[in-house]
């Protein structure tokens, strides 16, 4: 139900949807993958690169380049411009804003907890972690035995806090722990920001629970497969599915169930938005399902730029940003190690 | 017809013609060839790799290599200003380098500068951490033993501390007692009571968080005791002082112990050990107080050492900048040549105006005699169908017109440029809107300070506003001369009258003057020599006689110039030998213009001349609802009614003349052309084949005519035109409108502010007057008056001149030259 959100949006909204239209133009095209693909160097891609807006970040860098320096200077635009509309907004663009961060924040924990776990240095793992995710002594999550310390000790304070109440156990962490503990978390943030999103209403609340049902589906879908063969139980495996989204609840009954790929694709395929996906893929594949969502995903977040006053956008050009690093990161890597043919496999235009 | 064309040609009325030519040089050559093309900077070259990315082209590595020295010249010029050390301004002259020597000069600088850095940051570290345990020694000191005296009842007090410490959770108001407490620990305490202490320093920032953090690990069971530091440290990061806070740590157990370690190392927090008897303290902390002074020395050699090194470079920097800029632009442009079949020249085609060939080629000339290469230049000039780029040859004066155009529009190839009357008719509408010859005299002033000051404010950056009123100070100078002349015309100087020509002619009819609002003045004397009457200021006929002046004055402007736009429009047409337009466009839409407004204009000087009392809107609305009828008291001159029905009938033919030949004519004529076209394309195939497929030689196809396209399209300029001349006429009435406002608004601030606080005898009330009176007229008269001012001039120039005749689709000519390069990458 529409609202009559053209009225007021733009009281508080209107220059923030201009500036992340504005940002959205400034992502990299056909013609600029086109090129890029064709570099025979990094320094090939730094230079191309000048050409658009990562231009003023990457040029002060000195010409040994490495894959990692290229996709920290881009994170750091997306992180600027985040930064930048965070400050601008008001409520309740300012919640909905910091809860895109939220995915970051749990797979930084994550990264921390498992980190420690192996024994690793902290601040090499800091470094690794997603600037958007960070938060104030997320270096001390290394102190935590168990998830009740982790909670008591580090987590109370930031917004993930009410997403601990179901993991909320003394068992020490091992992988396979941590491993349901970002499931569980997931399932929670997704769900509240699902709820969160229904409150705004309007074609906020429309856009967004389409993109996080698929958002949901896609990760209920992968918690299957990489479930299949280890000694989580069936309740177990169920019980990790948002409470949402197209496959919710008969789908998930399936999907529960699921002993190999070809099953999931039995029980996915009788819902026809993900068709498409599986038809794409030959029967026990599974490496290309990734890029397959990663296409289908894409092809909706640019599909909510059709439509005015609404916030989806904002979730959108961050998802769409993410994704073009991405692109960047797997061509640089192809073009550093040689291996120019597989460059397409990975890369997921966005136009 | 012959008189126009013997008239002297316009400098400023064409653009500059220009050729294409063709430039072959040899490979090993180019680039000192172009360098000197730069220098003298009259050709544009054409891009002939447009299809190829950057990295594709031709000279992409040394483009890479300027990159990358200019990053290091950033790097230079960043530290510097780091430093504090300032640029010299004036570029050393020292003898010219060798790119290859710069680069590897670059290199072995930067390299020297991270190193020193380097060492820089080591020392530095070094020298916070001793600094960092100064403090904490210190304070530490404060800690364990306030008093520094040792009381005999310690230990009962220490009995109940330990008791009181594991409780610590439940009461946090005892924190008082137990903080005193611990003021008495004495050495060997904690052996005894299994109590140990971790100390250092953290941010100031974090110092909060720090402490909760400690507190829910230990549950409690610890005591964090903190204060704050003396002096700030550099936080070498960002270079910025930081406020430090000291802390102490007591706890017990092994596990506490890891745990607060790791917390610490979480939070970046420096930890010293401080041993707990004090003459061991002592004697740390003269060791560390000896160091650091040695180390300071040590430091300030390092740093004066670098900033040596710095400002050696500083000297320098610009220079190098500017010669890394000229290479990067030298490599761009060779860049956009092509090689030719045999690989060993380099082919470049680029637009230059007929004027420069001479000097380019006796450029090349000079060039060639001292290379003395092999294989001379070749210059030679190319035909093109691509419309060629447009320069104008402006200077000081004319070239903020030539922008107020060119912001509309480029003109195309050898259009007429309005810039010409620009020059002059936009200062004068402008005035006749801002007329007040006390607000033209601030404006003129404010014209002459930058004028007088153009050398020293040209040569440094400005504000993007200063720059805007720097670059138009010769449209300010004459706008504030004809404001003056348009204000003494209308006798205001900030809407006080001013009896500068003579006495007035008219007089009050009685000593009171009470009557010159409602019923008026006499006259008595002869008119007023010069503008209006001051006498009238204020009294019943100021209003309907300034506003039947201005109004009919707007008219008469507004026809002028939009018969000057279409004249303009006949030039053009002549130009480009086009008589179709003459014919079918320009005839009739004078004929059209003139009939009804031309006419307007004619009976209002009429009426002025002869002071007749006809209602000009009667004759002019009644000249088309019935033209038979019979004019009445209206009737200016002898056959009126007669002229009006031969020009409204005039203007009625005029209207489907515009419309209906011209497309006609064109079809006929492509038709004409395409019969005799059958023979043509046989011989056409051969001039494709020898044709170089880049070139911009290269013919477009024959264009497709669609008749129907054309047809609309004349449709929409003649409903345009015809709708256009009764819109824009009444659009000149803003000319009355924008002066009315004006006057009304400085007769508001002048009456209702300075002469209402001029009323009350107090010298406060006076001040404050005053001032309210010359905020306003500052910032609203001459600040936002001149700028709405200057936006309707600028809008019936873009819109009600130029449309007329003014195509503006061209390109400006950008020619391939160094002292246009200024840092725009900084």
């Amino acid at each position: 139900m529409y609202g009559f959100e053209a009225m007021t949006f733009n009281i508080h909204g209107g220059y923030l949807e201009a500036i992340v239209r504005g940002y959205r133009s400034g992502l990299l095209t056909a013609a600029d993958y086109n090129n890029l693909c064709q570099c025979e160097t990094l320094d090939d891609i730094k230079m191309h690169l000048s050409a658009t807006e990562y231009g003023t970040y990457l040029q002060n860098e000195p010409s040994p380049l490495h894959t990692t320096t290229i996709v920290e200077k881009c994170t750091l635009k997306l992180v600027d411009e985040y930064k930048h509309m965070l400050t601008q907004a008001t409520e309740p663009l300012s919640t909905f804003l910091e809860y895109i961060t939220y995915g970051h924040m749990i797979d930084n924990v994550v990264l921390i907890v498992t980190g420690t776990l192996h024994e690793r240095d902290v601040q090499e793992l800091l470094e690794k972690c997603h600037p958007l995710g960070m938060f104030d002594s997320i270096a001390t999550l290394a102190v935590a035995q168990n998830m009740r310390e982790l909670y008591r000790l580090v987590l109370v304070d930031t917004p993930l806090a009410p997403y601990f109440s179901e993991c909320i156990t003394s068992e020490d962490l091992d992988d396979m722990n941590i491993e349901i503990m970002r499931n569980t978390l997931y399932k929670a943030y997704l769900e509240d920001f699902y709820r969160f999103c229904q409150k705004l209403g309007g074609a906020t609340a429309e856009l967004m629970s389409d993109l996080l049902a698929f958002e949901a589906d896609r990760r209920a879908v992968n918690i299957t497969i990489n479930s299949i063969g280890t000694e989580l139980t069936r309740e177990d495996r169920r019980k990790l599915y948002s409470n949402f989204g197209l496959l919710y609840p008969y789908g998930h009954e399936e999907l529960a169930i699921c002993e190999d790929i070809d099953q999931v694709r039995g029980a996915m395929e009788k819902y026809p938005p993900y068709q498409s996906i599986f038809s794409k893929l030959s029967y026990g594949e599974s490496q290309m399902l990734d890029k397959a969502f990663y296409e289908e995903e894409v092809k909706r977040l640019c599909l909510s730029f059709e439509q005015q006053f609404h916030y989806a956008v904002f979730f959108a050009y961050m998802r769409l940003r993410e994704q073009e690093i991405r692109n960047l990161m797997w061509i640089s890597e192809c073009v550093a190690q040689n291996q120019k043919s597989r460059v397409h496999d990975s890369v997921v235009f966005i136009f | 017809m012959e008189y126009i064309d013997r008239l002297p040609s316009m400098d400023l009325m064409r653009s500059e013609k220009m050729m294409l030519a063709q430039l072959i040089l040899p490979v090993e050559s180019a680039h000192r060839a172009v360098s000197y093309l730069g220098q003298l900077g009259l050709l544009q070259f054409r891009d002939l790799n447009d299809d190829k990315s950057p990295f594709q082209r031709t000279f992409v590595n040394q483009v890479k290599r300027c990159a990358e020295m200019s990053r290091k010249l950033r790097f230079f010029k960043d530290q510097i200003h780091k430093a504090g050390l300032m640029l010299s301004p004036h570029p050393a002259s020292e003898t010219d380098i060798e790119l290859e020597e710069l680069e590897a000069g670059l290199a072995e600088h930067e390299h020297e500068l991270i190193e020193m850095n380097h060492n820089c940051e080591k020392l530095q570290k070094t020298y916070n951490e001793l600094l960092e345990f100064k403090m904490v020694l210190q304070k530490a000191g404060d800690f364990l033993m306030p008093d520094g005296n040792h009381s005999a009842a310690q230990d009962t007090e220490l009995d109940e501390n330990v008791h009181i410490n594991s409780d610590y959770a439940d009461s946090a108001s005892l924190l008082e007692p137990m903080r005193h407490g611990y003021g008495y620990m004495q050495p060997g305490m904690s052996d005894q009571f299994g109590v140990k202490f971790v100390s250092g320093v953290i941010c100031k920032s974090k110092a909060l968080r720090f402490e909760r953090m400690l507190f829910r690990t230990t549950r409690g069971n610890m005591l964090f005791n903190q204060a704050p530091a003396d002096d700030p440290i550099v936080d070498l990061a960002s270079n910025e002082m930081v406020e430090n806070t000291v802390f102490m740590v007591f706890f017990s157990g092994e596990q506490a112990r890891k745990k607060i370690h790791k917390i610490c190392e979480a939070f970046g927090a420096n930890c010293y050990p401080v041993p707990e008897d004090s003459i061991k303290r002592r004697q740390i902390t003269r060791d560390v107080l000896s160091r650091l002074s040695e180390l300071e020395t040590t430091l300030d050699a390092g740093l004066r050492h670098r900033d040596a090194a710095l400002s050696s470079i500083g000297f320098q920097l610009t220079k190098w900048m500017n010669m890394v800029r000229r290479e990067k632009a030298i490599y761009d442009t060779l860049n956009m040549l092509n090689f030719d079949v045999t690989k060993k020249c380099l082919v470049g085609e680029g637009w230059c105006p007929i004027f420069a060939k001479t000097m380019v080629i006796f450029i090349l000339d000079i060039f060639h005699n001292i290379a003395d290469s092999q294989v001379g230049i070749i210059f030679h000039v190319m035909d093109s169908n691509e419309s060629p780029p447009t320069f104008f040859r402006t200077n000081h004066f004319t070239n903020a017109y030539q922008e107020i155009v060119d912001a509309y529009g480029v003109a195309k190839y050898q259009e007429a440029n309005p810039a010409v009357y620009t020059v002059i008719t936009f200062p004068f509408l402008f005035a006749v809107m801002f007329g007040d010859w006390g607000h033209g005299i601030c404006l003129l002033l404010g014209a002459l300070v930058l004028i007088a000051r153009e050398k020293r404010l040209g040569s440094q950056k400005l504000g993007s506003f200063m720059e805007m009123l720097f670059g138009g100070r010769y449209v300010l100078l004459l706008m504030s001369l004809f404001s003056i002349y348009c204000g003494v015309i209308y006798n205001e100087f900030f809407s006080v009258p001013f009896h500068i020509f003579g006495s007035s002619a008219y007089k009050c009819r009685d000593a009171t003057c009470s009557k010159a609002r409602t019923i008026g003045l006499i006259k008595v004397g002869d008119t007023y020599p010069f503008g209006v009457d001051p006498s009238w200021r204020g009294s019943r006929s100021e209003l309907p006689f300034l506003n039947s002046l201005k109004m009919k004055m707007s008219i008469l402007f507004g026809v002028s110039q939009m018969n000057l736009g279409i004249i303009i429009s006949y030039f053009n047409a002549r130009f480009f030998n086009n008589s179709i337009d003459i014919k079918y466009q320009f005839v009739p839409q004078m004929i059209f213009l003139n009939s009804l407004f031309g006419y307007l204009s004619l009976l209002i000087i009429i009426k002025w001349c002869t002071g007749s009392q006809a209602d000009l809107y009667h004759v002019m609305i009644y000249m088309f609802l019935s033209p038979f009828e019979d004019l009445g008291e209206n009737k200016l001159f002898w056959g009126q009614g007669v002229l009006q029905v031969i020009l409204l009938l005039v203007a009625v033919i005029a209207v489907p003349w515009m419309l209906f030949p011209k497309p006609f004519i064109l079809k006929r004529l492509h038709t004409e052309r395409f019969q005799g076209r059958a023979y043509g394309i046989l011989g056409t195939s051969d001039m494709y084949s020898d044709d170089e497929p880049d070139s911009a030689r290269h013919p477009h196809g024959e264009e497709e005519f669609n008749f129907s396209e054309v047809f609309v399209h004349q449709m929409i300029h003649s409903i345009e035109f015809v709708l256009g001349a009764v819109s824009n006429t009444a659009s000149y009435l803003r000319l009355w409108a924008l002066s009315l406002a004006h006057s009304e608004l400085s007769t508001v601030f002048y009456e209702k502010v300075l002469l209402l606080a001029w009323g009350y005898n107090n010298f406060m009330i006076h001040l404050v007057g005053l001032a309210v009176f010359a905020f306003a007229t500052a910032f609203i008269l001459l600040m936002m008056e001149t700028l709405s001012a200057f936006l309707h001039a600028l809008r019936l120039h873009w819109v009600e001149f130029q449309n007329k005749f003014y195509s503006g689709d061209g390109y400006k000519f950008k020619p391939f030259s160094f002292a246009s390069l200024t840092d725009e990458d900084d």
